[in-house]
């Protein structure tokens, strides 16, 4: 049979975003595939050479719309370690509040952009519903529904956090993950597009460097809210499954949402029970360390690192992100080997690929 | 088609008209009606879709333009129509504009088969349900060729799934008629319905119901079979280049035939235009009156129009409700456990005959 070149993407419904994937066709048979990246790249990392700390801190929202506040965490971080900022405990209880909503939020999204993939309609209006109800808080907390700018280095914007509401939120939104369930976790089509579909097994995903849920679905027990000191205090579960295929990914996404859930209650529970709240940060950086540093943070789509060079000034020298999107990306080559065009979109989705976090 | 002859003559003879010409006219009155009514239905029927998807997904559906979004499908037709007619560059342009145009012929021809009441039948012959079988295999048949003249990848991969498709959901489509035939012993659809007066089919022959109700939703190309416009893998599989006028024949036939599909569905199995316990509304309200005789041709219609909604709702509602299955998938369900189900179901239906 004669081989077909076809370039799915850039703009292509599915490719949530701008990702070409060239891919040889026989027949319905993949014989290859090149994922070709770099179509939403704004320089992110160069740019903050060029902008001061403060400058550059509404901007770090933007490396990933879904999960603005993971981002934002690893960046204050590194500013503050550096520069030997105290971060009040209350603040830091506020920033796992945040981040774990934000967490929701992003995999509620992908929930219902992988349905649509495998062309379910309705999942996805449901999971907007829900997530809006996130978003609205989110509106309500900093303004903003996306690009929050909302923590600061030494804490956070300002300390108005309508507590009541998140825990509503948080019950609805564990009610309706029962739903999603209900329809879609036994669903037999849903189950035959998803079980043994783009197997990652364990030295395949450490080879290739996956993080997050990814990771885990492969049965790997790696969670970096382990290693970060403000999540200390605080009880959860790692979720595992063991398979690495889509429907673990699936899975393992699904029991997250619940388990940052868990994470939520104990939050608001800490901060209602804290009569002492602090001002909120008013940190002006005016003596700046030399130095370099990594800050870490298990965002939702893998490991993110935040690399800063400081020679003093008042730009950094050198800023790097490492965003767990960019490695699945890189993986799909292999991923894709070898399976059917219909599954291309069942495993590519099922990865969490966000363009913008790839390209920054 | 006698009766309403007959009225017709006589209406015509009151207003002095000449016999000759309203003999030509009664041929082409009934086609221009039909015609009138599937434009009508198609319209209404993209709006119950999308109102009911709607609901479905806690959204309103359309709802700006005329009251209750009622006349947003007319507007997104009148769009249509009215756009420019985009010929391709590389392709054959000459198939790539007939495709449509025959495609939506073929589905005109199909709901004049249909007997709408128990009088109006236009074509109404004693193989009737095999005139459907040939003339419903000519959309499927342009659409591959719509595919394939567009010269666009997308279009082609939509083509050829449609063609193993085709192949596959045919034979149990095929069979279950042919277990009907077997019960009934006529292939003319008003008799066929006639037959059912006592029992409706569908409690002799449940298990081609559920087969004939499952290879028609592959048939209509609707989610979960939707593999040859897979939305989410080939942007619109065979219809991707087509915009304007031509896409509106596409659409519009999409429904059209989703709707005489429906009507056949209900026609075999759910007793066409008969009413449920076979008591007519009519007779219940007005008693035997000689009103009533035109009252029930309109109920029949009323009948057979109700039982179709139903099973269009229904299948609106599996669209909102599955994902897609892969082409894999699809062909291993309908030759592997849906082909040899239908030739059981054949043996079954042949020996109780016996």
């Amino acid at each position: 049979m004669d081989k077909m070149i076809l370039n799915l993407g850039p703009q292509h419904p599915s490719t949530h975003g701008v990702l070409r994937l060239q891919v040889v066709l026989e027949g319905e048979h993949v014989v290859s595939c090149e994922p070709d990246i770099g179509y939403l790249h704004r320089g992110m990392e160069k740019l903050a050479e060029a902008k001061s700390y403060i400058q550059y801190l509404p901007m770090v929202d933007r490396v990933d719309y879904l999960s603005g506040f993971f981002y934002s965490y690893a960046f204050c971080n590194a500013v503050e370690c550096l520069n030997h900022i105290e971060v009040p405990q209350y603040a830091n209880y506020v920033r796992v509040m945040m981040m774990e909503l934000n967490r929701i939020a992003s995999h509620l999204l992908w929930l219902g952009t992988y349905l649509l993939d495998l062309g379910a309609i309705s999942p996805m209006f449901y999971t907007f519903r829900e997530r809006e109800t996130i978003l609205d808080y989110f509106e309500k907390i900093t303004g903003q529904r996306m690009m929050y700018n909302y923590f600061v280095f030494g804490g956070v914007r300002h300390n108005i956090l309508y507590l009541d509401n998140v825990i509503k939120i948080v019950n609805n939104i564990l009610f309706k993950i029962n739903e999603y369930e209900n329809i879609i976790t036994d669903n037999p089509i849903f189950l035959s597009r998803t079980k043994g579909i783009g197997i990652i097994s364990k030295k395949k995903a450490l080879d290739w460097a996956i993080t997050g849920p990814n990771l885990r679905a492969c049965g790997i027990l790696s969670d970096y809210r382990m290693n970060m000191h403000i999540y200390d205090d605080i009880e959860f579960d790692i979720v595992m499954s063991n398979e690495g295929d889509c429907y673990s990914r699936y899975i393992v996404r699904i029991y997250e949402m619940r388990e940052s859930a868990f994470i939520i209650k104990q939050c608001v529970d800490w901060l209602k029970s804290n009569k002492k709240i602090p001002e909120p940060s008013q940190i002006f950086l005016n003596n700046f360390q030399k130095g370099e540093i990594y800050s870490y943070v298990e965002a939702p789509r893998g490991l993110s690192f935040c690399y800063l060079n400081s020679v003093g000034e008042s730009t950094p020298y050198r800023l790097k992100w490492r965003t767990g999107s960019y490695y699945s990306t890189q993986l799909l080559k292999e991923l894709l080997k070898g399976c059917s065009l219909a599954d291309i979109m069942a495993i590519y989705g099922s990865l969490d690929v966000v363009l913008p976090e790839v390209d920054r | 088609m006698n009766f309403l002859l007959c009225k017709f003559l006589e209406f015509i003879k009151t207003i002095n008209f000449s016999e000759h010409i309203a003999l030509v006219l009664f041929s082409i009155l009934p086609f221009a009606l039909i015609l009138g009514f599937l434009i009508l239905t198609v319209i209404g029927l993209v709006l119950f879709e999308r109102k009911i998807l709607g609901y479905f997904t806690q959204r309103k559906g359309p709802n700006r333009v005329g009251f209750w979004g009622i006349l947003q499908t007319t507007a997104d037709a009148v769009k249509l129509l009215c756009k420019e007619n985009i010929e391709i560059s590389s392709g054959d342009n000459f198939l790539f504009t007939l495709s449509p145009i025959i495609a939506f012929a073929a589905i005109i021809i199909l709901w004049c088969i249909i007997p709408y009441n128990a009088e109006f039948n236009m074509i109404n012959s004693s193989v009737g349900i095999l005139i459907y079988l040939i003339v419903s295999s000519f959309p499927m048949l342009f659409h591959f060729l719509a595919g394939y003249s567009s010269n666009n990848k997308y279009s082609i991969i939509g083509s050829y799934r449609a063609l193993a498709l085709t192949a596959s959901y045919s034979v149990p489509i095929i069979f279950t008629i042919l277990s009907i035939i077997c019960i009934t012993n006529t292939m003319n659809l008003n008799n066929i319905i006639l037959f059912q007066t006592k029992k409706w089919i569908i409690f002799s022959n449940i298990l081609g119901f559920v087969i004939f109700y499952i290879s028609s939703i592959a048939k209509l190309n609707r989610c979960p079979f939707d593999l040859s416009e897979a939305e989410s893998e080939l942007v619109c599989g065979y219809h991707t280049e087509y915009s304007g006028m031509r896409f509106a024949m596409f659409f519009l036939g999409e429904y059209a035939e989703l709707f005489v599909m429906c009507i056949l569905i209900s026609i075999l199995f759910l007793g066409g235009y008969l009413p449920p316990f076979n008591v007519y509304l009519a007779n219940i309200f007005m008693g035997n009156c000689s009103l009533c005789r035109y009252l029930i041709y309109f109920e029949q219609t009323f009948w057979l129009i109700f039982k179709t909604l139903l099973i269009i709702f229904s299948i609106i509602w599996i669209r909102a409700t599955l994902p897609r299955f892969t082409q894999k998938t699809t062909l291993d369900f309908f030759w592997k456990y849906l082909t040899p189900l239908t030739i059981i179901n054949l043996i079954i239906i042949t020996f109780m005959r016996i």
